[in-house]
């Protein structure tokens, strides 16, 4: 997780050292992708290639019902926030315009730091009543461009606003701010023997507000359900500044619709979250975790329908990585070790179950390993023996998108398909390419869930037209979904018909255009555009 | 030639420790317990050791009570041969436990004994040091590199001193203590799992090996270190002097 934060500080400290390109027009008709080649200074010398493309994939312009910023509004915030919150400074505002993948970048001239909910409130009312578009910015760790500005949005970043608000010891209930920081609130929690219901890789930075208005799901998704079931409660901010107080900690309350599931999800579409209240579970002591060996995917199939079985209610994480994304991992990440006697196995898969008596669910997992080991599911695998162990098995599949990031450029899906045909997709990608590019695929198969990335040296359109749409129709015609769990941001603002159907998204711009009218919040995202009409 | 080898039960190293209320000790209840480090470290060594061809079996030893054997299992799993557990409730400290393994030495007669340097649990790096005074075996202890003569029975052991890197060479049977450079632990992998449900614990007790423990120590108080203040920025020079002769009273 360290190694996460660290990584993003690299990011942060090669931008303000040796920042040498120019900004890229504000116009992004033009369709060409640059490369500037920069070594970082101190750490280990890998080169970072920045790309930034402009999104080739539909020309956007920029609304010209939004206003532009002019020193009044300038000084109308550093009312509200005071100077040091209202940030004007090239290079932060550099970190702020670019997302984690270094994909896509904007050109905002400002950075807004609200500490409280009504800071939040008032900056939102001027901006929709000058009709300034924003970007709400959480960790900035999206990897669909939905964090980040298309052009020059205000960026209202909500990290300042990070106090644990209060923690039921006996409901397990969490409130906080929505800048909190999801590892920092696990560390909190686990002083008080909870942990959180969702585990991503990104946890050193992402924030909680961000996770609920992504809908994150990550690792244990499998066992603890995803956010529109633990998160309790919702404060958000509307468009027009009016503060929305569903910040309930009851576990049942049928009072009316329950607009908190609004907010999970929308991706800052329909507000700004400030407050998170959610269902922590109890920390259970007994953690066990094993890193197997497949000989092909029908076995990780086979092996995922008997570990729901046999382990039952302690299968706390079901993830599979194919051989090429391991080997990525192994040559790109630092301190990685195959946990497996050298071999050549096609697929790995990582079984972790949770519990509470050690010795019960210790002999639980390894009757069911053994057993899979004689029927001819595993051909190999290794059961942590300790923290450090497992730590370092996680690393490895945590450490997969890191990984793909050193490697060059990445394309990345994530897609929700019927686990029997999820990894054919794969394949046929991989005859589609050849050569060109290395495919790998990973991802949360407890969940039905495919993170297929396409690892090439440079990003290259050419590349991406054999990628899209080939990717979205596959997809649709399985009736799966294109964004299982990254959302639609920018990327895939457009996309959104291959897995949802016309009279739904109609609905969807219908509830867009009467909770923000001005259609000032994270425009040019998640619905697309033809749909979502500002004027 | 047989190797012997400590193993020690402890709370995982990755665990956040809690002190008791009361203050005679750590939070031990519901608290993930592993194989120290060290002697994971020692194990991986004898195992090592066996696989190059100069030893013949390597059996793993753990004292305390009936849990340790969940210990031995992991021992067993990464490629021990058989294991022994001396059932003792109570406190053991380093003493009591060298103690017991001159009588299991004498008992197994192996060639080689390693232990981890320290548990992480008390720190004490005592109980290699006074096995082999207990013996007369000649130590290496902080191992970093270890490599046998088997004709010559001699092991040359380069020691992690405060200085550098200390090398001796001594006679077997010699006690080996083990440091973290010395080599990587390897992981149990489900086919040695499954070859360790069949492998031999053998149980003694103390009695058995006429050893009566009892200790010239007794833990007073278990107390967590003092929190660590705040830093304060101060806004003059002025601030800072003031601040040095009359709060950290050190001008």
């Amino acid at each position: 997780m360290q190694k996460w934060r660290a990584t993003c500080r690299l990011l942060l400290n090669s931008y303000s050292s040796k920042s040498r390109f120019d900004h890229p027009p504000s116009n992004p008709i033009s369709d060409h992708s640059t490369t500037i080649s920069r070594s970082s200074s101190g750490f280990e010398s890998w080169t970072s290639r920045i790309h930034y493309r402009h999104f080739a994939t539909a020309m956007i312009q920029r609304n010209p019902s939004f206003s532009t910023l002019n020193s009044d509004d300038i000084n109308h915030f550093k009312g509200i926030l005071g100077d040091k919150n209202v940030i004007e400074d090239e290079d932060t505002l550099l970190f702020a315009n670019t997302d984690w993948m270094r994909k896509y970048k904007g050109s905002s001239k400002l950075l807004l730091q609200p500490r409280t909910t009504q800071e939040v409130s008032e900056v939102l009312k001027y901006c929709n009543s000058r009709r300034l578009a924003v970007v709400p910015q959480g960790g900035n760790t999206g990897l669909v461009g939905g964090s980040v500005p298309v052009f020059d949005e205000v960026i209202i970043n909500v990290g300042s606003m990070k106090q644990v608000i209060s923690f039921d010891k006996v409901s397990g209930v969490l409130v906080c701010e929505a800048g909190c920081i999801l590892e920092n609130l696990v560390s909190f929690l686990d002083n008080q023997g909870f942990i959180m219901p969702l585990d991503l890789g990104a946890k050193g930075s992402c924030q909680i507000g961000g996770n609920v208005s992504t809908n994150a799901g990550g690792l244990r998704l499998v066992r603890y359900g995803s956010l529109h079931g633990t998160v309790l409660g919702i404060e958000a901010v509307l468009a027009n500044g009016d503060v929305l107080d569903m910040l309930g900690t009851l576990r049942k309350d049928n009072t009316g619709y329950d607009l908190k599931h609004l907010f999970i999800g929308s991706e800052g579409s329909l507000g700004i979250v400030t407050k998170v209240s959610i269902l922590t579970p109890p920390k259970l002591s007994s953690v066990n975790l094993a890193f197997l060996a497949c000989k092909d995917y029908s076995s990780c199939q086979k092996l995922l329908f008997e570990a729901k079985r046999r382990l039952g209610e302690i299968l706390s994480a079901f993830e599979f990585l194919d051989n090429e994304s391991l080997n990525l991992a192994l040559n790109h990440l630092e301190g990685v070790r195959n946990p497996l006697p050298p071999a050549m196995h096609n697929f790995y898969v990582l079984i972790e179950t949770t519990g509470s008596d050690e010795s019960y669910d210790k002999e639980k997992l390894e009757a069911f390993l053994l057993r899979s080991m004689e029927d001819g599911l595993i051909s190999d695998g290794v059961i942590a023996q300790d923290i450090n162990q497992a730590s370092s098995f996680w690393r490895i599949r945590e450490g997969v998108p890191e990984a793909l990031m050193k490697a060059g450029a990445v394309y990345k899906y994530d897609l929700s398909l019927p686990v029997e045909t999820m990894y054919n997709l794969v394949e046929e990608m991989r005859t589609i390419l050849g050569n060109s590019a290395k495919v790998i695929g990973y991802g949360h198969l407890g969940d039905g869930n495919l993170h297929l990335n396409i690892s090439t040296p440079q990003y290259d359109d050419a590349i991406l037209a054999q990628i899209e749409p080939f990717v979205y129709e596959w997809t649709s015609k399985q009736r799966g979904s294109i964004s299982a769990e990254h959302g639609l941001g920018l990327m895939k603002a457009n996309k959104i018909f291959y897995s949802k159907s016309h009279e739904t998204v109609q609905l969807m711009a219908s509830i867009k255009k009467l909770m923000d009218p001005n259609g000032i919040l994270n425009p040019y995202k998640v619905l697309p555009y033809s749909i979502v009409s500002y004027i | 030639m047989k190797i012997m080898v400590a193993v020690k039960r402890v709370i995982d190293y990755a665990v956040k420790i809690r002190v008791k209320p009361d203050k005679t000790g750590v939070e031990t209840q519901n608290v993930k317990m592993s194989m120290n480090p060290f002697c994971e470290i020692a194990l991986e060594e004898a195992l090592r050791i066996k696989e190059g061809g100069m030893a013949s079996e390597v059996v793993a030893v753990s004292m305390g009570p009936a849990q340790c054997v969940d210990t031995l299992r992991t021992g067993l799993a990464m490629g021990a041969d058989r294991a022994i557990h001396v059932d003792a409730t109570g406190p053991l400290y380093p003493l009591s436990v060298a103690k017991l393994f001159k009588a299991l030495v004498e008992l197994e007669k192996p060639g080689l004994l390693i232990l981890g340097k320290q548990a992480i649990d008390d720190d004490c790096n005592q109980t290699g040091q006074m096995v082999a005074g207990l013996l007369g075996w000649p130590q290496g202890t902080f191992a970093s590199k270890v490599v046998l003569d088997k004709e010559k029975q001699l092991a040359t052991v380069d020691r992690e001193v405060d200085g550098g890197l200390e090398t001796l060479c001594m006679d077997l049977p010699a006690v080996i203590t083990t440091d973290l450079r010395l080599n990587q632990p390897r992981y149990a992998t489900l086919p040695n799992i499954m070859k360790a449900k069949s492998k031999v614990i053998k149980k003694y007790t103390p009695q058995e090996l006429n050893i009566e423990i009892k200790s010239d120590l007794e833990v007073l108080q278990v107390t967590e270190p003092p929190k660590r203040k705040a830093g304060v920025i101060v806004s003059s020079v002025d601030e800072l002097i003031d601040k040095l002769k009359n709060e950290a009273h050190v001008i």
